[in-house]
């Protein structure tokens, strides 16, 4: 067999070997870590990058060749006659394939800082178990193209991560972070599922594709629709529903908020394929009864006030925190404001080439929040596990000891204030420009906001890293390499993003872009 | 008008599951309220699944006759399933609240200073 054939063969098979393969690494962890710590460390970084490897391949098939592929679970045909065939199906599209690069940068990030990070802490069989189980179940989010096994991969993610954001269960405030967390998240799939219930009773289907090619857009599509984005923005954090997002990214341990970010975006990811891809055929073309407003703008309008009020609370809130980690995620709450901030200019001028820029924008700056926010959680954690401090009040002078670290710092300060030659400023600039040709107001907000988000990272870089000696951090040292080399990897995706983004957006950001406005190629990605 | 009771049923049970979430500061309660919510979403699958004068769908015999959709039955199945995981580890987190605050009311949980 030669290996050009075997290729296509791992390609055919990627979408089901992405899910699979930490999902069964995950259940041997216990077993490999009898052998030894290190083992086990180094098998949970093997399984990582393997799985990564499937998505890079898919990605780069999916991107380059612009197709729709499909992988079949059970039969393509009907058991007996005039009946249905008994499959699942994954189906993968230029924005399936998107998000899933993000967070396999996110897993990999963070399995690779959990390395030095969690040495020290007993119960880390269970860590990695629940760790690789939690990225199973974001890949599941994100791959699959079937209702149903939605809400089971998002059940299978939200109870791993709420596990691991009680992780320091000698800690009141984790144990109540992390019960917070499985509250809003069992609810909000449980607002799916009856969603998912009401969408059956009309359509006799669960596939998200079949599901588009007949909806009607009815009385019970409405209310659906509600419940299903309800629930969603209660997993991407926001507003109305953040409150659980800065406890658990501040709670939990550094390596888990990372691949934390990652689950946030994939319910994102899933709010933007219901709302382009579901409903897609009724929310694009459809007017309301109400003289001749097209719905796509009313559903922009209210995206857009949705957004602008996250942008500021994540904003304003940041601003006043005086927790490191929680400021953060207050942080990426407003990044999250931004993101649907421009999907809902595109909403609103939709058809023109401002309302493309727009959407172009949102879905670069995914992939920017992802690194912007995932190096300033790996840079807290860092500070954390030099000092064993997270208040801003106690921490200072810390440059004097951890060089590498600041270099990070500033990195990711600049990326997610958007200055110039880092990756935020080439999305942040894209969603100015869309904007302000949709209303000035709404750029004036979000340039506005950056710059507060800057004023509040510059206050955490001078209590923190700068100022003079404080004696409690006299034998401070620089982390240990396994921590720098995931802070280097994420930064050097920043700088390069930040360098390139014309690279980046023709090759990545486009076939997304045109994946999630094109549904017709989605609905007829699958096999009849 | 009888064959709707079971979908009023649905909606009670998901409000007052909601209001128990929403108002209630016991977390025993707030949990309760959660299974509600559960309860009355697999109540909805089952009863979308029936079909008047039905049987079960299991083949067995010969001849047609009417069954219920084999398919709400599965969702359900899997939803109690992953219901009854997610009730445990809430249950072993409120274990672990009780034992740093002594207390189960919301209003007094993680007030403490570090």
């Amino acid at each position: 067999m030669n290996i050009a054939i075997d290729m296509d063969w791992l390609l055919t098979h990627s979408p089901a070997l992405i899910v699979a393969i930490p999902l069964l690494g995950a259940f041997i962890t216990p077993l490999i870590s009898k052998i030894g710590d290190s083992v086990r460390n180094a098998w949970a970084i093997f399984i990582v990058l393997l799985t990564s490897f499937f998505v890079f391949l898919l990605a780069n098939d999916i991107l380059t060749n612009g197709s729709v592929r499909t992988y079949v679970f059970g039969g393509n045909t009907a058991l007996i006659n005039n009946s249905f065939a008994v499959r699942i199906l994954f189906e993968v599209d230029g924005m399936n394939a998107f998000i899933a690069i993000i967070a396999a940068v996110l897993a990999i990030a963070g399995i690779i800082y959990s390395w030095s990070f969690m040495k020290e802490h007993t119960g880390l069989d269970k860590y990695y178990t629940l760790v690789l189980l939690m990225i199973a179940g974001m890949f599941g989010m994100i791959l699959t193209g079937d209702m149903f096994n939605f809400f089971v991969f998002i059940e299978i993610t939200s109870i791993a991560s709420c596990a691991l954001i009680a992780f320091y269960t000698n800690k009141g405030k984790a144990v109540d972070a992390g019960f917070k967390y499985i509250v809003i998240s069992s609810v909000g799939a449980l607002f799916i599922l009856l969603a998912i219930g009401i969408l059956y009773s009309q359509y006799n289907a669960l596939n998200m594709a079949v599901l588009a090619g007949n909806i009607q857009y009815t009385f019970l599509d409405k209310i659906a629709f509600g419940l299903l984005i309800g629930g969603l923005a209660m997993k991407a954090g926001i507003v109305p529903m953040h409150m659980w997002l800065p406890d658990a990214y501040g709670r939990a341990p550094s390596s888990v908020s990372i691949i934390l970010v990652g689950t946030t975006l994939a319910g994102l990811y899933g709010a933007l394929r219901m709302t382009f891809t579901v409903y897609g055929n009724s929310l694009l073309t459809a007017t309301t009864n109400k003289g001749d407003i097209p719905l796509y703008s009313i559903i922009g309008a209210i995206i857009v006030s949705l957004a602008i009020v996250t942008i500021l609370i994540g904003v304003l809130m940041a601003l006043k925190e005086s927790d490191f980690k929680r400021m953060i995620g207050f942080a990426a709450v407003g990044e999250i404001g931004y993101m649907i901030l421009a999907v809902g200019a595109a909403l609103l001028a939709l058809g023109t080439t401002y309302g493309d820029k727009a959407l172009t924008g949102g879905i670069f700056h995914i992939i920017n929040d992802a690194l912007d926010v995932g190096l300033l959680f790996l840079v807290a954690g860092a500070v954390y596990y030099v000092t064993k401090e997270t208040s801003l009040n106690k921490l200072g002078g810390l440059a004097r000891h951890m060089k590498y670290t600041t270099v990070f710092f500033v990195i990711g300060l600049f990326a997610v204030s958007g200055m110039p030659p880092l990756n935020g400023f080439a999305s942040k600039l894209l969603i100015y420009q869309s904007t302000y040709q949709v209303n000035p107001i709404l750029a004036i907000v979000a340039i506005l906001c950056s710059i507060l988000l800057l004023a509040a990272f510059v206050k955490v870089f001078h209590s923190a890293f700068l100022g003079p000696k404080i004696s409690k951090f006299e034998g401070a040292r620089e982390v240990p390499k396994s921590m720098l080399i995931a802070m280097g990897f994420i930064a050097c995706f920043i700088i390069f993003f930040g360098l390139f983004p014309n690279i980046v957006i023709n090759s990545i950001i486009e076939p997304a872009k045109d994946a999630i406005l094109n549904y017709t190629s989605y609905i007829g990605g699958i096999i009849p | 008008m009888i064959y709707n009771i079971p979908y009023l049923a649905v909606v009670a049970l998901i409000l007052i599951g909601l209001y128990a979430v929403i108002f209630k500061r016991n977390l025993i309660k707030i949990v309760i309220g959660i299974t509600l919510i559960e309860s009355g979403v697999n109540l909805f699958l089952i009863t979308l699944a029936y079909r008047q004068d039905s049987t079960a769908p299991i083949y067995h015999g010969t001849g047609s006759r009417l069954m219920s959709l084999p398919v709400p039955h599965a969702l359900t199945l899997t939803s109690i399933v992953i219901g009854v995981a997610v009730l445990a580890l809430m249950l072993s987190l409120i274990i672990h609240i009780y034992r740093h605050y002594g207390t189960l009311d919301a209003r007094k949980i993680g007030e403490e200073k570090e």
